[in-house]
């Protein structure tokens, strides 16, 4: 979902003075691994020292989100010789001013180890309300476990155990049209009510329900369900039969999702007590960052966190920021419905040798339920990789519907209309005008290979005309999202030295294009004086080291000049040439003649050729591990 | 990775148990505290008002609404069974008649003369729950249901499909490692919770189906076939209402992986008893995870629980298993466990352990985080 608003805000309750802090802990809660991080004030200047993980220990037998920190924060004690745990397993805090490495000034966490979002959703009609109320969950990213509605055929017995069994994460409850009949929304409220719903994560917190029905039936709604729930109410997500206006609900599961049940795990309240700021939902501090670069840089963002359980999408467009959860993809605990979404078709598409679904599918699950695996062999990892990109995909579609343009307007719809429905608003995000392209999360950011996080991000976003790539370099830009908002300065510091890894540039001519034919010409002046002029011609990718500066560490700089082909663009409009500066990085510059819109062939042996060919030429995989496959 | 983790999957040979058995709607309890209960035995029931139909008797019968009452055989609050003539008219010199038969067995619930139509009542729906465990109450929830408790063996598999059901344990393969194929399934597992070894083929699960057993336990089994007898695919995994006919609680994982020693040696021992099983999986945070338990008949005040092995982390010698390709299922002992990051084949950083597996001489690599130990 997307949203607009000011990030999180968090309140510190640091009472050291910002000058007098020199040693800062930090963590991060993910579904699947918590990271902790060790950051030190030395020569004046704040650095990353080390960094541990340890699996996040929500299951059985711990239960208890703490665990798992502790795990990861002994991994920091152990690789940097300080002690930050005492005998009790508490983190030790102050820090020891007599110079023996003991302690920490700070600590700070950030969570998203809830997971994904799983809801019910309910309403008067199955094929009117209640559906407009499916939208509205699905759009916001929330796997819909089941769809309740007073004409489903079933007994209300039925539906209380369905609710039971099903432990949803939040309740979305419709109905009626504003000044239509309350009697049959009310019934569902009574309905939910006698289901007395738990929460999966424990009884800390009410379960959410949304209620987005009947104007006119809100304080009978209210009434039955008070005390029983956190209800939260909000504009009648089908005001009139030919109206649909989901974005109010939509936002309200987005905000609860974020707020109450991503950062919940078991154990979470023992952990607030530890920490020295409110614990911040990962995307909201990852939120933080990029809305940060934007605004520093004055350019145009995407980010992309990828999780186990969940993948969120930030962007700054026209100076707007947008952020969306997809709550049910990721690469572990998600893992699985990644490859039931995107379909099987479309994760092998970017492998290049066969392998056996049966195989396939057993791999898959097994990585759904022993979540912390990593790849061995080179073939996995290529199959990991892969179910990322089609991960990234999704996750952007979602996101690219959310960053609306029309935001808050309502769709007009005719009677004719009223039982088929499409979400509405013109996307913000636009990959032409796109300037930097940032990928954090452990597939990005732990890929053997930095060229392999560039090809995924490519692959998945498909960016246009000239777009910069980075990455997170170690999985840390949670962490420094809530440091910024305790400390700004150890957070930038360590963001623009340790953090931000420049890939590169990508150079994509966007427009229709044809089996060989001409995509651009270019000539390409390298700093060191080397000079690269040719053409590339339609499915063909091309790679040019580019790297950094060794005084100043900051990437080198490239003159191009960039002729697209016929009414090819590249930016400045079609078939208009360019000459600028293109940035360099640990993989330099990428040109990218696939073409967008961007097919792969359907010919399967020449799909397989094309993949080896741009795997080889961007030194993507080992060249003999793909031909041993 | 420093610390390799899987899911705590519990395998005890005594444990108290307890379940909380609620009825969805407020009703009556049947049993009291300190009462012992079969699986079978209803704890709690209440009773659904019937289904409602609605009859145009009037426009049946050819008469005036205002007649109704004239012609009808039944009066409101009269129970009637389904073909039962409620209403006749005769017309022509009684030479014709019209009949309306009773569409269900229930009650009249209300004759209208403005409309006449008719509402029929069907028979009340009895609600109930049943005791799931053999054991014993010993709480009661007014209206609501009760809390039973038992001491029984218990294994959590690691995912299932379908709900609670129980049966008489039986092994039907000679061991662990042993397919479960249609062969070894006949006539004398209907009603049975059957254990298979390391993989439980698409047709045994048919042939379970077709003799009627109530439940499979077994080490693995294939997605693709779980994809073709659910007719979908299981995005996240959240189970337990299926209907596939029988009960599938998988100890292992997905493909074929043997089942674990102290899990089939536990089921083993038990063979004959009688089992409750629950196929019903949530993978996610606040986990649920399939459970197949075995009641021991004891008092549950006395007796004490199997003592648990403590974690004691991985060590030159444990016993572990490989998760992940490309040695999944393997089974071997630690040799060695070098502490610095070692570069695998997928060009990764990782920690690593060197293991010897059963059925080879030759020392392997693998990254900590593809291992689970398991005992010996």
């Amino acid at each position: 979902m997307a949203d607009t608003s000011a990030d999180s805000k968090v309140e510190s309750n640091v009472e050291i003075k910002p000058e007098d802090i020199e040693v800062i802990l930090a963590t991060d809660c993910g579904s699947t691994t918590t990271k902790a991080i060790l950051i030190e004030k030395t020569n004046g200047q704040y650095r990353l020292m080390v960094r541990g993980e340890a699996p996040t220990t929500v299951e059985a037998p711990f239960e208890d989100v703490t665990m798992g920190v502790l795990n990861a924060v002994q991994e920091v004690e152990e690789l940097s010789g300080r002690k930050l745990l005492d005998e009790n397993h508490r983190i030790i805090s102050p820090r020891s001013k007599s110079g023996d490495k003991v302690g920490t000034d700070v600590y700070i966490s950030t969570s998203s180890a809830g997971g994904g979002l799983q809801m019910m959703v309910a309403g008067v009609v199955r094929s009117m309300t209640a559906e407009s109320a499916e939208r509205a969950a699905l759009g916001a990213g929330a796997i819909v476990m089941d769809v309740i509605a007073s004409n489903d055929k079933r007994q209300p017995y039925q539906q209380i155990e369905r609710i039971r069994h099903l432990r949803p994460d939040m309740i979305l409850l419709s109905g009626g049209i504003d000044g239509g009949t309350t009697t049959h929304v009310v019934e569902i409220a009574e309905l939910i009510s006698a289901a007395d719903p738990r929460p999966r994560l424990g009884s800390s917190y009410q379960l959410p329900v949304i209620y987005a029905g009947n104007k006119d039936a809100r304080e009978a709604v209210g009434e039955t369900l008070a005390h029983k729930v956190d209800l939260k109410t909000v504009e009648n997500l089908r005001p009139v039969l030919e109206r649909e206006n989901l974005l109010p609900a939509r936002e309200a599961i987005h905000d609860l999702f974020l707020e109450h049940v991503m950062a919940q795990a078991p154990g979470y309240k023992k952990l607030m007590t530890w920490t020295d700021a409110p614990i911040m939902p990962t995307p909201g501090a990852v939120g933080l960052i990029i809305k940060t670069i934007s605004e520093i840089e004055d350019i145009e963002v995407v980010g992309v966190d990828i999780g186990g359980a969940t993948t969120d999408v930030f962007s700054v467009f026209q100076g707007v920021f947008n952020r969306t959860v997809s709550a049910n993809l990721g690469m572990s605990y998600s893992v699985s419905n990644v490859f039931a979404e995107a379909g099987l078709d479309n994760v092998m598409r970017w492998v290049p040798f066969h392998m056996d679904e049966r195989d396939l599918r057993n791999r898959v699950k097994n990585k759904m339920i022993r979540p912390t695996t990593i790849p061995q062999s080179m073939q996995e990892l290529v199959f990991e990789q892969a179910i990322a990109k089609e991960a990234l995909r999704l996750a952007f579609e979602q996101h690219k519907s959310f960053a609306t343009v029309l935001k808050g307007v309502q769709q007009q719809r005719t009677i004719a209309d009223a039982f088929e429905q499409k979400s509405s608003g013109e996307t913000l995000v636009n990959l032409m005008t796109l300037n930097m392209l940032i990928g954090s999360g452990g597939v990005l950011s732990h890929a053997p290979r930095r060229q392999q996080s560039a090809l995924m991000m490519i692959d998945a976003f498909l960016p246009e005309g000239i777009t910069r790539l980075a990455v997170d370099s170690i999985f840390m830009m949670p962490q420094l999202g809530v440091l910024s908002t305790v400390h700004q300065q150890a957070a930038t510091e360590v963001f623009n030295k340790d953090c931000l890894i420049h890939l590169g540039t990508c150079v994509a001519p966007a427009g229709d294009a044809k089996e060989g034919k001409e995509m651009l010409s270019y000539s390409i002046e390298f700093p060191d004086g080397r000079k690269e002029e040719g053409k590339l011609m339609y499915g063909e990718m091309k790679s040019f080291e580019l790297g950094f500066d060794e005084s100043t560490n900051l990437p080198l700089k490239a003159r191009a000049k960039l002729d697209p082909a016929g009414k090819l663009d590249l930016g400045e409009g079609s078939g208009k040439s360019i000459e600028r500066n293109l940035s360099g990085g640990v993989v330099g510059i990428i040109l990218d003649g696939r073409g967008r819109p961007f097919h792969l062939p359907t010919d399967d042996a020449k799909r397989v050729s094309k993949l080896i060919e741009w795997m080889t030429e961007l030194d993507i995989y080992p060249k003999e591990a793909l031909e041993r496959e | 990775m420093a610390h390799t983790y899987t899911p705590g999957l519990k395998v005890s040979s005594k444990e108290l148990i307890s379940k909380r058995r609620i009825l969805p709607l407020k009703g009556d309890v049947l049993v009291k505290q300190g009462d012992k209960v079969k699986p079978d035995d209803v704890v709690a029931r209440t009773l659904l008002p019937g289904p409602v139909e609605t009859m145009n008797v009037a426009n049946v019968l050819g008469i005036l609404p205002d007649e109704i009452n004239t012609y009808m055989l039944k009066k409101e609050g009269e129970e009637i069974t389904q073909g039962e003539v409620i209403g006749r008219s005769k017309s022509f010199f009684g030479l014709f008649k019209s009949e309306v038969k009773a569409k269900l067995t229930g009650t009249v619930e209300t004759i209208s003369s403005v409309t006449g139509q008719v509402l029929l009542r069907g028979e009340p729906l009895p609600v109930e729950v049943k005791a799931y465990l053999d054991g014993e109450v010993v709480e009661v929830i007014e209206a609501e249901g009760v809390v039973v408790r038992s001491w029984g063996a218990f294994v959590q598999g690691i995912f299932g499909i379908g709900g609670e059901t129980h049966g008489e344990l039986k092994i039907v393969v000679a061991d662990r490692d042993t397919r479960l194929t249609p062969e070894l399934i006949d006539e004398a597992s209907k009603d049975k919770v059957i254990v298979g070894g390391s993989f439980v083929t698409a047709d045994a699960v048919k042939k379970a189906i077709s003799v009627g057993a109530a439940g499979i336990v077994c080490g693995g089994f294939s997605d693709k076939d779980l994809r073709d007898f659910l007719g979908y695919d299981i995005g996240v995994a959240i189970t337990g209402s299926e209907d596939l006919g029988v009960t599938l609680v998988v100890t292992e994982g997905f493909g074929e992986i043997m089942m674990a020693k102290k899990t089939f040696d536990l089921l083993r021992s038990n063979e004959g008893k009688m089992a409750c099983i629950n196929g019903a999986t949530q993978i996610r945070a606040g986990v649920i995870r399939p459970e197949v338990i075995i009641p021991i008949p004891d008092d549950i005040r006395s007796g004490t629980a199997a003592k648990q092995s403590t974690d004691i982390g991985l060590e030159i010698g444990s016993y572990i298993r490989v998760i992940r390709a490309p040695y999944f299922g393997k089974i071997g002992k630690v040799t060695e466990l070098p502490s610095p990051l070692q570069k695998l084949d997928s060009e990764s950083m990782a920690r690593v352990l060197k293991v010897k597996f059963e059925d080879g001489e030759e020392e392997v690599v693998i990254p900590r985080a593809n291992v689970e130990m398991i005992e010996g």
